[in-house]
């Protein structure tokens, strides 16, 4: 056997498979609901163009989860609190979109050195460590399912009730303001609600690579289609069928389902940006101005 | 020769109108710095204002207090005989063009919808109803060809189309353009005025129109607000639009010039103090990074 195929075998392995996919039964469960969660809040971090807010919301994200790793507390809870805490802070500091960059980047590194300092006292598994940074989803248990689960749900109930004001704040702030929605404070519940779903994100994918659940699934969609009945569904389906494709890839093998979902989640966009050329030539090259990534 | 001015509603059913805005010795500040004062001012129903000015005078303030969302230092201001955040559905507003990141993907249709209910918590309703309206809406601008297609992908005029088909769909009272014909060509400049005249005319809309350059509404214009660093006038455009008023609200020699049916107005020493409003001229640069000194 060559090197090549032994690496090949490490990356994708199917025996026993039909055994492993009971094991994972919570695990598919609890990633339908980040799929739904991320793709959804993903079309608000496109428009509001809040990718690097998410990125500093991760960073915290993983510092509470392992600050509860090393208390032994509930890491899902710790996640949720670091998030909701950097979500409020970025909320508060950063208004305008210049600042909020400023504090964003002011407050990831900091986050980032806790988690370390965090997982530096904490003796236990080192599995466990890797885990927060790299995603775990494959090992949640069912307490941890139900936390998740509860989580998603009031995200997106949030988002059923504020998401016509919040599309009109976020696309068009000015004209909103003037007809009286309240615009700073649904950009401040956005920014928790975000949080939230970031804190779930990390559980599935780890910190470091929540983007590609929150973020790549909705700016996918929106290279095809700008309906706004489409474009939340078409996130939600490519986010689900990222995390869903990870977990079902991964399961053989032993290495963590992040590169999976990273990689569909990315296949996904490559082709959506290739159907999106089309569409933009059907429009007319006269007209093309530029359209966000 | 300016144009005659003509008046969309009789002058006699103009005045007896209660009106739309009213103006009472109002004053606005931010901090110690005084943008305008003792501002009285009716607008009637069907009428046209022109809202003038150097940059740094007061049309932004003025703008954003006609929306509610600068109160006033001193005086009162009601919109229908309200406060003007209560009055804000009877405002249609055209906001100034700004960098479009977040309505690049939205179409045409979506924008015209957010004027509907945009505003609206909770899921969607009258869906089939609401669809006809931004339909009709569409249609009433001259934007129903491009409904579909994403703003990013519009030009600047189609753009605005949509945007005053937006500030329509309430059925506005008043009609508030911030700019709206900044970086549009003559002919979309004349296609988006053609189209403010046109409300004001069948609905006796008020329009309140801020622009730095009055030929292109000059035909339209019953009244001009002209805001300066030293003060401001109302009236008709005849009337403000002088060598003498603009001089005296520069404190420094303002030149007037009828050119065929534009107006051209030229500071006494064009590099360093004239009003900055007149056409195919860069403001000068103290105007506007300090918009306060005279």
């Amino acid at each position: 056997m060559t090197l090549a195929d032994g690496v090949w075998q490490q990356i994708f392995s199917f025996d026993n498979y039909g055994e492993l996919l009971t094991l994972v039964r919570n695990s598919l469960i609890a990633g339908a609901a980040l799929g739904l969660v991320g793709g959804l809040a993903g079309v608000f971090v496109i428009m509001r163009d809040l990718p690097f807010a998410v990125h500093g919301i991760s960073e915290l994200s993983f510092a509470g989860a392992s600050a509860a790793l090393l208390l032994d507390v509930n890491v899902v809870a710790g996640s949720i609190a670091g998030s909701l805490l950097a979500a409020g802070a970025i909320g508060v500091l950063g208004v305008r979109a210049r600042e909020r960059n400023s504090a964003i980047g002011i407050l990831m590194p900091f986050g980032l050195g806790l988690g370390v300092l965090f997982l530096a006292l904490y003796k236990g598994r080192a599995a466990n460590k890797f885990g927060l940074l790299t995603g775990q989803i494959v090992a949640v248990d069912t307490p941890q399912t139900t936390w998740l689960l509860g989580t998603a749900a009031v995200v997106l109930v949030a988002l059923a009730v504020m998401w016509r004001p919040l599309s009109f704040a976020s696309a068009d702030p000015d004209v909103a303001e003037a007809r009286g929605v309240p615009v700073r404070s649904l950009s401040f519940a956005f920014m928790l609600v975000l949080g939230l779903a970031v804190a779930l994100s990390v559980q599935a994918v780890g910190a470091l690579l929540v983007l590609s659940l929150v973020v790549t699934p909705a700016a996918a969609a929106a290279r095809v289609t700008a309906s706004p009945v489409l474009l939340p569904l078409l996130s939600v389906v490519f986010a689900v069928v990222a995390i869903e494709g990870g977990i079902l890839l991964a399961l053989g093998s032993s290495i963590p389902i992040s590169p999976y979902v990273t990689t569909v989640s990315f296949a996904i966009y490559g082709v959506c940006r290739l159907a999106g050329a089309r569409r933009t030539r059907r429009w007319g090259a006269a007209r093309v101005n530029t359209l966000p990534a | 020769m300016s144009r005659p001015v003509t008046a969309a509603v009789p002058r006699a059913r103009q005045e007896s109108a209660e009106p739309v805005v009213s103006l009472r010795g109002a004053a606005l500040s931010y901090g110690p710095r005084e943008v305008w004062r003792d501002l009285e001012l009716d607008v009637r129903p069907g009428e046209f204002l022109a809202v003038l000015g150097p940059n740094g005078a007061g049309k932004t303030s003025f703008v954003r207090a006609l929306l509610g969302r600068q109160p006033l230092s001193a005086g009162s201001l009601t919109v229908l005989g309200r406060t003007p955040r209560e009055a804000a559905r009877h405002i249609g507003y055209v906001p100034q063009q700004a960098e479009l990141s977040a309505q690049a993907m939205l179409r045409a249709r979506d924008l015209v919808r957010f004027g509907i209910d945009g505003h609206r918590f909770g899921p969607r309703t009258g869906g089939r109803a609401v669809r006809r309206r931004v339909d009709e809406i569409l249609a009433s601008v001259g934007a129903s060809a491009y409904a579909d297609v994403p703003l990013g992908m519009l030009s600047g005029g189609e753009r605005q189309r949509v945007r005053i088909g937006q500030a329509l769909a309430t059925d506005p009272r008043i009609l508030l353009c911030d700019e709206p014909l900044l970086s549009l060509d003559l002919n979309h400049q004349r296609a988006v005025t053609e189209l403010v005249d046109a409300r004001r005319r069948s609905h006796a809309t008020a329009v309140v129109f801020v622009t730095h350059e009055i030929n292109p509404v000059l035909g339209l214009v019953d009244r001009v607000l002209y805001l300066a660093p030293g003060g401001h006038r109302v009236g008709p455009p005849q009337e403000v639009l002088t060598s003498a008023s603009l001089s005296e609200l520069y404190g420094t020699q303002v030149d007037v010039i009828h050119v065929r049916d534009r107006i051209v107005v030229v500071g006494a020493n064009d590099d360093s103090g004239g009003p900055p409003h007149h056409p195919n001229e860069p403001a000068p640069a103290a105007h506007e990074t300090d918009g306060v000194r005279p």
